[in-house]
């Protein structure tokens, strides 16, 4: 066998056990390896993970999906205990102690409130995650989007690209200061293959945990199946670029707290732009310039040239 | 000083003392050649001394208060508003009006403009500066300020914008600083490193073009994040890099404009005839500039709205108020800058190029606060936040004129 073979076989070879092997770890065990997301954003790719469906018309406000998360995540106890409905007064959202809140909307003509549960959605492209300098965000194949705490700066641009407003930041402590963010549950409970705490515990099944795309045939079912009782869109499902937590709501998204004109480009979509005139301007400007340089310098050098030939001439 | 001077004293411009012999020793460099008790007697007659004292002993505390007690003692800084002061005025304005470093240092060195010689040191002190400040105000704002280094070497982010920012911020700020050698090799002897750096200039200058092109424009992209937390007038995908490059041309210009204007009035014991007589030649040269890069913005603004179509802001709150930034911030300089240059009226063009200056910090504070979570609320900073701004401003101020005091940037190192 000549060189060229044996390097073909070993390659050819190391692939396919490296292609066996994938197989068989899909096939064994439930949580897949975490994957970075930069590959995925790049090839456009959104990963079919998992995700929950909430229904904000099962949704009764107890609130034990808060208390089981500040449980569950040793999040610190909050100022009023969980069963005091005075907090729905005003409109919460997540922070430092909360990686999820229920908020209660009146709605006009309409006896009954209705409870629309806070927490992050798991974008299948997260704005955070790209915007993050330092990757602390990973979007894992199941579907959770996770922070690393480890790496994070507290540059806080995460909160700024984040279009539901879902990174908190623990801005009273001088000495660890970081982002607080719902995880899915990633490292307590998902990686054991169990679903989110906040969803088990759930008395009405307000929240379904299950493969996105399976969730997303539920919900236009439970729409088709139910005629009036839904508006007809599942919120989430292609909103900037598709969320892993997905929504039906009884009365118009807007109403119950929802931007319903983020439009469905990814958030990343929007800074492409930018990012394809750097390779340009990186190879572009030192040529350009360059030229510049020697455009104007010429005239010197011919002048000093010039000179020589004349005092070479004298000679 | 100027009493001093006035009294006969000619501060160091050269490596000898009187005699044509003896050479200064590099403690008499740093007090300027005066004697330790005159030097003293000369800090105490600066009332602008008294104000910085007065100043820092307030802040001081303030900023050590920080960085024990954490961002939310000292800032209004919300969930919502993660971004307040300290970046907006510290980062997102400071760094446009420091852009005079890479526009000067391309003029004479690439584009050969030996007759703008005598400013350009300034220019380049200015670029440093600013962008050191910059930093140090990112170092106050960041939640974890000792992993200013991990975008660097431990955990890299390199699709996101900011990591842009801090590569680019990161190696311009080691270019200005090279830049810079040959003052500073003048002043205390080292002509080799001097000769090491000049052999390098002209590609220092363009990795500086480049690096600024970079990260100005990355600056307005970090908000192409925010569509539909930043109001649509400012707002514009495609156009945001360049909106914050093409002003940072003129905010660079202008503040050169200001900062030589005021070197001119305030520290002329300092300035060479090379300087002072070339100086309101060369403002109207840059006022030329300014004009220039303040109608190829104004044009592009106008761009952004019809490329977005969002016209239909106008007629709101909003509107006039964008209307009025445009007014006050571009127009109303861009038309005292050109009666300037008909007129050939220098103290115009030094009023033009400050209301452009202003007209910057009021686009840069619109982006980061005013027009952004437009649908929500305004954010209104903290008063210590406030005064921990001031006070690094001050010390901002403060090392300018320590440098431009003893480096040979407003005048010229007579060597022999
Ligand atoms: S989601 Fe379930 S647990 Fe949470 S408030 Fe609604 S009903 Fe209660
Ligand atoms: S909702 Fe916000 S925090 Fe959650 S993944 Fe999406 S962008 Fe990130
Ligand atoms: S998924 Fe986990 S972390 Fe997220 S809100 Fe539910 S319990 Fe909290």
């Amino acid at each position: 066998m000549n060189r060229r073979n044996f390097l073909k076989g070993g390659l050819a070879g190391g692939a396919l056990t490296f292609l066996g092997k994938g197989k068989e770890a899909a096939a064994s065990v439930a949580p897949p390896p975490p994957v970075s997301d930069i590959t995925m954003l790049k090839e456009g790719k959104y990963p079919r993970g998992m995700g929950v469906l909430y229904d904000l018309s099962r949704c009764i406000g107890c609130r034990t999906c808060e208390a089981i998360c500040n449980k569950e995540h040793h999040l610190p106890e909050p100022d009023l205990p969980f069963d005091d409905t005075s907090v729905f007064e005003r409109v919460r959202r997540t922070h430092e102690g909360a990686r999820t809140v229920v908020n209660r909307y009146k709605i006009k003509g309409q006896e009954n409130p209705v409870f629309r549960k806070v927490q992050c959605n798991h974008c299948a492209e997260p704005g955070c995650l790209s915007s993050c300098f330092v990757n602390a965000y990973t979007k894992t194949a199941i579907g959770a989007v996770t922070y690393n705490e480890k790496v994070c700066v507290g540059c806080r641009t995460c909160m700024i690209a984040c279009p539901f407003y879902v990174p908190a930041y623990r801005y009273s402590s001088a000495f660890n200061p970081i982002i607080i963010k719902c995880t899915m549950c990633y490292n307590t409970r998902l990686v054991k293959g169990e679903p989110p705490a906040c969803v088990a515990a759930c008395p009405r099944d307000a929240m379904n945990f299950g493969k996105r795309e399976d969730l997303i045939y539920m919900a236009h079912q439970r729409i088709r199946i139910n005629p009036g009782k839904y508006v007809e869109h599942v919120y989430g499902e292609k909103e900037v670029g598709g969320t892993a937590w997905m929504y039906l709501s009884p009365v118009p998204f807007e109403q119950v707290g929802f931007d319903t004109t983020l439009g469905e480009k990814p958030i990343f979509s929007y800074v492409k732009e930018f990012l394809s005139i750097v390779p340009m301007v990186l190879t572009i400007w030192p040529a350009l310039f360059s030229g510049f340089y020697l455009l104007a310098t010429r005239k010197e050098s011919q002048k000093i040239k010039q000179q020589d030939i004349g005092e070479e001439g004298k000679k | 000083m100027n009493k001093f001077v006035a009294e006969g004293f000619k501060p160091i411009t050269s490596p000898y003392k009187e005699d044509g012999k003896t050479k200064w020793t590099i403690q008499e460099k740093l007090l300027l050649g005066l004697s330790t008790p005159d030097y003293i007697t000369q800090l105490i007659r600066n009332p602008l001394n008294w104000v910085f004292a007065l100043i820092f002993s307030v802040g001081m505390p303030l900023v050590a208060l920080r960085f024990i007690k954490g961002l939310s003692f000292v800032t209004h800084s919300s969930y919502d508003y993660p971004w307040g002061l300290f970046l907006g005025w510290g980062l997102f304005v400071m760094v446009p009006l420091s852009a005079s470093g890479f526009m000067l240092g391309t003029t004479v060195e690439v584009f050969g403009r030996k007759d703008f010689k005598p400013i350009e040191r300034l220019a380049l002190l200015n670029g440093l500066l600013g962008y050191l400040f910059a930093v140090v105000f990112l170092q106050v704002d960041l939640g974890q300020p000792w992993r200013l280094i991990y975008p660097m070497v431990v955990s890299l982010g390199p699709q996101a914008v900011l990591f842009l920012v801090a590569w680019h911020v990161a190696t311009y700020l080691s270019v200005q600083v090279a830049e810079l050698v040959p003052a500073f090799a003048e002043l205390f002897d080292m002509p080799r490193t001097k000769k090491f750096i000049k052999s390098m200039v002209i590609g220092l200058t363009i990795s500086g073009i480049i690096l600024s092109t970079l990260h100005q424009g990355a600056l307005g992209a970090l908000f192409t994040y925010a569509p539909g937390k930043l109001h649509p007038l400012w707002y514009s995908s495609t156009f945001m890099w360049f909106h914050f490059f093409c002003s940072a041309i003129f905010g660079g210009l202008s503040m050169l404009i200001v900062v030589s204007t005021i070197c001119k009035y305030f520290m002329a014991w300092r300035c060479d005839d090379n300087f002072l007589n070339n100086i309101d030649k060369l403002t109207m040269s840059l006022a030329k500039g300014s004009a220039m890069a303040l109608i190829t913005y104004l044009i592009i603004k106008i761009i952004g709205v019809a490329h977005d179509n969002d016209w239909i802001y106008l007629v709101s709150g909003w509107g006039q108020w964008f209307l009025i930034e445009l007014l006050v911030g571009t127009i109303v300089p861009l038309v005292l800058f050109t009666v300037a240059i008909r007129t050939n009226n220098v103290g115009l063009a030094r009023f033009a190029a400050l209301i452009a200056v202003f007209g910057i910090a009021l686009n840069r504070l619109n982006t980061v606060l005013i027009a952004f979570n437009w649908q929500l609320y305004q954010e209104i900073p903290h008063p210590r936040e406030i005064g921990i701004v001031i006070t690094i401003y001050t010390l901002y101020i403060a090392t300018y004129r320590f440098c431009l005091a003893r480096m040979p940037l407003l005048y010229t190192w007579k060597d022999k």
